[in-house]
């Protein structure tokens, strides 16, 4: 039983009455309104676009990282997966077309997903263990298929076209993202896949008595993840025209920030997408932010570890006053 | 008008949660010294207004007072600072660290930060001299029963002098002779001045021990009166405000043509031996037995939740095959299991969402949802069990037990089971939500299907089962049908061999 419905929060209308909903978009509103008024270059549409850009593959594998988060498992292999498969698929691209480069890193990413699920969901070892360990696995493969080089794509520009076409003014980059975005928060909203990730993170045992494949749902959420990593290491490879295995190394982190700060829960059972991408964009406008109005960037990181400590502390206020 | 110090009186307490009311203007003095119950069936309020005593909750209006002074605690802390320890069903025992330390933990002697050992044995012992208990201060908690350990919680109330003391079912997980050693305490507890709040379903133990007795229905103060004025009938029917006979719908046979649709052959698993039965279309098999004695074991083996070492299932006469409860679950068996919040529900979804959790795959193309069909269907399963909410998409969270345990019947109904299982049916639910699951349960056996009712409410399995089977020790050791359904029938059969 709850204590839920005291007399303030019943003015508010409920899709709002849980702060996880309401309380992403208002920080991110204050924020953006107050770079608008205070830096004149912030709201052109280059810097916007700009952002967007450079947020594109963390946006993707966030996308990813929710269903992941919501069903209950994490994956911290996403930045090696990312390294990896930009080197295999820019290598690949060097002597092969750019479709099959594509399609192979696509096949890569999902492998070494399934791979992770397998290794979480049926050999039943925590996932926070299980993807660490997989990533210094993903990564030292990495290092040994470029034997520890920059891989240039300069005789190879068409590659630069899965990410760099411009359509309608905008990059490629960033349609890519919108689909992926858009298909993940439909497949957890509105597909049988979604209920079941959303019973599986919520309680294993019950979805399990329910009927529910929870180890295939698990499999399946992790072969997202490792689909979209590889994507993401795509298309940075094609901004930048080159691959390393020695780049990502941070990003799960990073990704896993923006996660939290969207209001996913770390705990599993709830979460989407949409606020994920919200919480991204946050981070990533207090980064535009302090580049635009000079601030020194060493305040960057300690802003951003308040903000990760303020989210997660709310989700466990918010826990606890269910009680 | 001066007061005892340690008179407790309760001043039109009330208290809801999400809406629903728990305690309506309740008012209650308890005397200092006195042994006061409080009763009610579950969902009656008694634990509430013992939380509220005892600050675990803070009533929403009026007033606790103390000795004629306002408390209004916010927390335990503040409750314990007056004097007002709770022993909940939970025993708050660290298992790693002997009884003395247990005791007086967080209150050690102590000098220059190190524990005085020796001192804190000598503290002990002589505190439980003062009670009579006998113990070892050295033996490891951990190791002790059930019935040690609340007592090694008396102790640590005592020892922070305690003056009124709130037992929440301390016997329920006790054994007959643990019971009445604890029995002796409350009595000694109570002769030495301390009050013994005592919020229990066992009505004889309420009998025999209390001065006073509080009853509770739905939230609101009945009656207060003293001990010796009630007799057991009496009690009940102030509890459940009519006679006990009401409880359950009449049973109507299943036609002596209906065919079998449930055969269990010799089956193995893990804590069920040799298991043979038979469930007709129609017919509600009751299955009764002691805690532990592999009634539940039983229902999982069933519902293919546990490993099966040998044995077979059929429904309709073919077996199923496939090893997690989804091939159950295809072939048309569906279990409610004995812990909604634990095994059932995603407590922190919608309604919707939980009732369609195990056939949402039947009726969507390609995975996608039909969020129109969804709604329909739902619709139409709240028309036939009622739950009360304020909508479909309300979170399961802020329902009482008897719409959760709804929703949970609701979930296995869509699955379009042939055999449906039902482990504790009723447990945590009021009484109005009892008769509601029961008639559900006689509806749907009278559509055809085969019922199994698993419960360690003995009563309730005799008042809705057509046939009894006891199991003990994970074998089933007696089949009782017609006359034969007695209280008396079921407890032989349950405890012999057992001295």
């Amino acid at each position: 039983m709850s204590e839920g419905t005291n007399s303030l929060t019943r003015f508010i209308p409920p899709s709002l009455r849980s702060w996880r909903n309401a309380g992403i978009i208002l920080p991110f509103a204050i924020l953006f309104i107050t770079l608008s008024i205070t830096s004149q270059p912030f709201l052109r549409t280059v810097n916007l676009l700009n952002i967007l850009d450079q947020q594109s593959a963390i946006l993707i594998i966030a996308a990813a990282g929710t269903l992941i988060l919501v069903s209950g498992a994490i994956d911290l292999s996403v930045g090696a997966t990312y390294a990896l498969v930009g080197c295999v698929s820019a290598q690949y691209a060097l002597k092969h077309s750019v479709i099959s480069a594509v399609i192979i890193g696509l096949l890569l990413g999902l492998l070494v997903g399934i791979v992770n699920g397998i290794i979480v969901a049926i050999l039943k070892i925590n996932a926070l263990i299980a993807t660490l360990a997989m990533s210094f696995v993903i990564g030292g493969l990495g290092s040994k298929i470029t034997k520890g080089n920059l891989i240039v794509l300069m005789q190879k520009p068409e590659y630069g076209k899965i990410a760099q076409t411009s359509w309608f003014g905008v990059n490629t980059s960033i349609w890519i993202m919108v689909f992926v975005v858009l298909v993940l928060g439909l497949l957890l909203t509105r597909t049988t896949t979604g209920r079941y990730i959303i019973a599986a993170g919520g309680n294993a045992q019950a979805a399990r008595l329910a009927g529910i494949r929870v180890s295939l749902v698990k499999i399946i959420a992790f072969g997202i993840s490792g689909m979209c990593a590889g994507l993401a290491g795509m298309i940075d490879a094609s901004r930048v025209l080159s691959a390393s295995a020695a780049l990502g190394s941070t990003l799960a982190f990073t990704v896993l920030a923006g996660i939290v700060v969207g209001g996913t829960s770390i705990a599993g059972g709830e979460g989407s997408v949409w606020r994920t991408i919200i919480g991204v964009l946050f981070i990533a406008l207090i980064g535009n932010g302090f580049d635009l109005l000079g601030i020194d960037p060493l305040y960057k990181q300690i802003t951003l570890g308040v903000i990760l400590l303020i989210a997660v502390g709310l989700d466990a206020w918010a826990r606890n006053n269910r009680r | 008008m001066t007061k005892h110090k340690n008179e407790l009186e309760i001043v039109r307490v009330s208290k809801s949660f999400g809406g629903v009311a728990a305690l309506t203007d309740v008012s209650v003095t308890i005397k200092p010294g006195e042994v006061h119950s409080l009763v009610g069936e579950n969902g009656a309020g008694k634990s509430t207004l013992g939380k509220i005593i005892s600050g675990l909750l803070t009533a929403d209006s009026g007033e606790v007072m103390l000795g004629g002074n306002k408390v209004n605690f916010k927390s335990p802390r503040e409750a314990l600072a007056h004097g007002i320890v709770t022993i909940a069903q939970e025993l708050a025992i660290v298992p790693g660290l002997t009884v003395a330390e247990n005791v007086l933990l967080g209150e050690e002697p102590k000098r220059f930060g190190f524990i005085r050992r020796r001192k804190l044995r000598k503290d002990f012992s002589t505190l439980a001299k003062s009670v009579g208990f006998e113990f070892s201060p050295n033996t490891i908690a951990g190791s002790l029963s059930v019935a040690e350990q609340q007592k090694i919680e008396i102790l640590r109330a005592l020892s922070r002098n305690a003056s009124i003391i709130i037992m929440d079912e301390p016997t329920a997980a006790l054994s007959r002779q643990e019971a009445e050693s604890l029995h002796v305490v409350i009595r000694n507890l109570s002769k030495a001045g301390t009050t013994v709040i005592l919020v229990s379903h066992f009505l004889s133990e309420v009998l025999e021990l209390s001065d006073t007795i509080t009853v509770l229905r739905d939230g609101q103060l009945i009656k207060t009166m003293p001990a010796a004025e009630c007799t057991q009938d009496s009690l009940i029917e102030l509890m459940l405000g009519r006679a006990l006979g009401a409880i359950y719908p009449p049973k109507v046979q299943p036609h002596y043509s209906a065919p079998t649709v449930l055969f269990v052959n010799n089956l193995c698993a893990a804590g069920v031996k040799n298991a043979w039965l038979s469930v007709r279309a129609g017919e509600i098999l009751g299955i009764a037995g002691l805690v532990g004695s592999g009634r539940s074991e039983l229902a999982r083996a069933i519902f293919k939740d546990s490993k099966i070492n040998s044995g077979t299932i059929e429904i309709n006469g073919v077996r199923i095959t496939g090893k997690a409860p989804l091939a159950a679950l295809q072939r048309g068996i569906s279990l409610l299991p004995e812990s909604r919040k634990d095994l059932g529900l995603l407590i922190e979804r919608s309604i919707q969402e939980n009732i369609t959790l195990s056939s949402i795959g039947q009726w969507s193309r390609f995975g996608i949802i039909n969020r129109k069909r969804e709604k329909f269907v739902v619709n139409k399963i709240l028309d036939k069990v009622v739950v009360k909410s304020s909508g479909m998409k309300q979170k399961v969270s802020h329902l009482s037990g008897g719409n959760q345990q709804k929703v949970l019947l609701a979930r296995t109904i869509m699955s379009n089971p042939r055999v449906l299982i039902v482990d504790e049916p009723t447990r945590g639910v009021d009484v109005g939500s009892k008769r509601a699951i029961y008639d559900l349960l006689v509806a749907l056996a009278q559509d055809g299907l085969g019922i199994i009712a698993i419960s360690s409410d003995l009563e309730e399995v005799l008042g809705i089962a057509h046939r009894v089977l006891v199991i003990r020790g994970g074998k089933i050791v007696a089949e009782l049908t017609g006359r034969n359904m007695s209280e008396h029938a079921v407890l032989e059969a349950a405890f012999t061999e057992i001295k």
